[in-house]
């Protein structure tokens, strides 16, 4: 095909009837503060693994809230579960725990799934 | 030969429990690594003999650390244990002295009075009943107060008591059913003869008066046996199973065995020691700051002993080790709760009794969350060659005054010094440790090695205590581990700094990672004492409180965590100091948010009165410029 140098942009929709929202439930039953994330960003802009890499909690809070798990799920290894996060939390957010019951429940997903 | 049916299920009941406690012994000996042995059997034929034989006396009997922390809660254990041990002894010496003969079977000296209700008239007889009665009186006055505490915790000057199961009930009460029964026993039958001293011949009396003494004596007899006979039998399921625990464990302490991260034969003796007294839960602040009263050490070990999941307990503590502190039995609870935390054993409730005296070893299946390596995006690891490296850490990151303050003191020093991560380093992995998993901190644990090693520094400063703890237990790098106090410390020892001294009150507050954690508890101080006027609070060195902010717990919610922080520096700041220091950027960043005091970093106060422009000689790429630090800033 001819390249007219534009190109028709990727549906931008969120799908819920489709996304597996079993790790975000998964979440919010056990930390009930992974509600009250305002998507801020605080915790990306301290974060250690991103200042290295392309890491940030904010983008794995959204995503896994609208259930787009396959992003996740490689991403959420880089976390060393150093703790800044939890201190510029300005919504009391319990990341370290966030990030751990993710690791779960991704864990937990894959033995269902086999 | 004197002899009656009643004393059967006593004779049952000990002989049970004394071959009992001889195999579990064997069978803990054996499970015992082979270096572990070695110790055991250097320290039993050894020279800690003696001190172990002190402590079991001090300790087990008349439960110095409990009387010191606790007079009334003191006062009750050693008058059960104690007073116990002295009855028996007496009552041996009693029987083998006044009985018809020589060494007696056991049950004599326990029964002495109704073989020989004759006895005590007069003289020396006498005397020694008056003494016996006495014991016996001791005991009881220990049991009113267990009694009574068992209903109101707090008339023994504790918060909260421990909650039992129903074995431990009908233990508990075949327990408290001893000392009344023999009392009554004793009383009936010296009633009935005109014995007895002034307890049981007073009561004795009393009773004869308007009852047939000498017919109802002899079913109080019985229940004195059947109780104890239970109560020996029932023994090794309850809680009372740390009564011959507690002796194995320090012989094998004073041996020099520790638990480390080993799962094995010793651990599982610290576990069945825990007399559940509640000690670590009035000393939890989980439990006085947060009202949180199931997470304590001593439903830990209980968890454990009873094959319950413990998932829930382990994570959920802010691994400060005030518990530890304060344990009167001296067990290791936080390695205890480290493991845990790591491995979760996986069995099922046992239900065959006889399984239940000899428990198996649970499997521990390591926690798997984190699936496979997942730090290969770590860069490649750099280090220019270096004197002393500085490692500031991820938290002071977030607390830059310290990151500054550091720069300028190591600036001052004068040392060949290179910031390990200055521009944000890898995590040190202690708070994967904390979260329990261990495969995963250690590919951080090694990158950083590498790095340390590359820079061929002698001396590693750290900012952190979380790190400094890491640091210095596991890795292994053959590097001088200083966290930045010991640092300053050895700074103006040796005269490479010179301090002004600042007119104000400080208090200062010691981390739980540095303080129980490192036990580094004098160059903080020795410091602030040298720079400021420095306060005492009642929560200095090994008592000091956690700021709550730990990242030990994973499971604490941020209001929870803010009381605890809020209850804490109320206390450290009820002296009115001008400035609350501490040496964690932790600790500062959490007390800041809590208080209106100015809260800062021993290196913030050292750096603030350096007293002259030091002396660059050994720092060619700087030069003096008047301002000696504005090429920093």
């Amino acid at each position: 095909m001819d390249n007219f140098g534009f190109t028709i942009s990727k549906g931008r929709q969120i799908d819920y009837e489709n996304n597996n929202r079993f790790i975000a439930e998964y979440i919010h039953e056990r930390e009930p503060s992974f509600r009250s994330c305002i998507e801020c960003g605080c915790c990306s802009a301290t974060c250690t693994t991103g200042n290295f890499t392309r890491f940030s909690l904010r983008e794995i809070q959204i995503l896994i809230k609208r259930g787009e798990n396959e992003q996740v799920r490689e991403n959420i290894k880089k976390c060393m579960l150093c703790g800044k996060c939890i201190l510029v939390c300005p919504r009391g957010v319990n990341t370290r725990n966030v990030v751990t019951l993710a690791r779960e429940a991704f864990q937990k997903e894959l033995k269902n799934a086999v | 030969m004197q002899f009656d049916l009643f004393v059967i299920p006593f004779n049952i009941g000990l002989f049970f429990i004394l071959i009992y406690a001889v195999a579990r012994s064997v069978l803990w000996f054996m499970d015992l690594s082979r270096p572990d042995k070695l110790r055991l059997q250097r320290g039993f034929f050894g020279r800690s003999f003696g001190q172990s034989i002190k402590e079991i006396f001090l300790e087990s009997l008349i439960h110095r650390k409990i009387l010191k922390a606790n007079f009334r809660l003191g006062y009750m254990h050693m008058s059960l244990a104690f007073g116990w041990f002295l009855l028996i002894l007496f009552g041996t010496i009693e029987a083998d002295f006044f009985g018809e003969r020589h060494l007696n079977p056991p049950y004599k000296a326990i029964f002495f009075k109704f073989f020989n209700p004759d006895h005590g008239r007069s003289g020396f007889e006498a005397v020694y009943t008056f003494w016996m009665d006495f014991l016996l009186a001791f005991i009881l006055s220990g049991l009113v107060l267990a009694v009574i505490k068992r209903f109101s915790s707090k008339v023994v000057g504790m918060k909260k008591t421990t909650k039992l199961r129903m074995l431990d009930k009908i233990a508990l009460t075949s327990l408290w059913l001893i000392f009344p029964s023999r009392l009554i026993a004793e009383s009936l039958t010296s009633g009935a003869y005109g014995t007895g001293s002034f307890l049981t011949g007073s009561l004795g009396s009393l009773l004869a008066s308007f009852l047939p003494a000498n017919q109802l004596a002899y079913p109080f007899w019985w229940l004195y046996s059947l109780s104890l006979g239970t109560f020996f039998i029932l023994l090794p399921l309850t809680r009372y199973m740390h009564i011959p625990t507690e002796l194995f464990l320090i012989f094998a302490r004073n041996s020099g065995i520790r638990t480390g991260d080993q799962s094995g034969a010793f651990r599982e003796m610290q576990v069945y020691s825990c007399s559940s007294c509640g000690m670590c839960i009035d000393a939890c602040q989980l439990n006085f700051s947060a009202g949180i009263t199931n997470i304590q050490s001593a439903y830990l070990l209980k968890g454990i002993r009873n094959n319950e999941s413990v998932s829930d307990i382990a994570h959920n503590c802010l691994m400060c080790g005030r518990c530890d502190a304060k344990c009167p039995v001296g067990i290791e609870l936080t390695p205890i709760r480290m493991i845990s935390r790591r491995a979760e054993e996986i069995g099922q409730v046992e239900k065959n009794l006889l399984k239940k005296y000899f428990p198996e070893r649970k499997k521990l299946v390591p926690v798997r969350s984190n699936g496979q390596p997942s730090y290969s995006w770590l860069p490649a690891a750099e280090s220019p060659n270096t004197e002393v490296l500085y490692f500031a850490g991820c938290m002071t990151h977030l607390t830059p005054s310290i990151k500054k303050s550091m720069v300028r003191i190591l600036d001052a020093s004068g040392f060949r010094y290179n910031f390990m991560d200055k521009d944000g380093g890898v995590c040190c992995g202690r708070p994967l440790m904390l979260a329990g998993q261990d495969k995963e901190a250690r590919e951080l644990i090694n990158y950083n090695s590498q790095l340390i090693w590359k820079s061929g520094a002698q001396i590693l400063v750290t900012s952190c205590p979380i790190c400094y703890k890491v640091f210095r237990e596991s890795y292994y790098l053959g590097v001088e581990v200083l966290h930045h106090t010991q640092f300053i410390k050895r700074l103006i020892e040796e005269n490479l700094l010179k301090l002004n001294f600042m007119r104000v009150n400080i208090a200062y507050h010691t981390p739980c990672e540095l303080g129980r954690g490192s036990g580094v508890y004098d160059e903080p101080r020795e410091i602030l004492q040298h720079v400021a006027r420095l306060q005492k609070t009642p929560y200095d060195d090994i008592n000091s409180l956690c700021c709550g902010g730990s990242l030990g717990n994973m499971k604490l919610g941020y209001k929870e965590k803010s009381r605890i922080t809020r209850n804490a520096v109320s206390h450290l700041t009820k002296g009115n100091p001008e400035i609350l220091v501490t040496s964690c950027p932790l600790c500062k960043k959490t007390f800041a948010a809590a208080t209106k005091t100015r809260v800062a970093d021993i290196a913030e106060i050292v750096a603030g009165v350096i007293a002259r422009p030091p002396v660059y000689k050994k720092l060619p790429e700087l030069q003096y410029t008047g301002d000696v630090h504005a090429n920093i800033y």
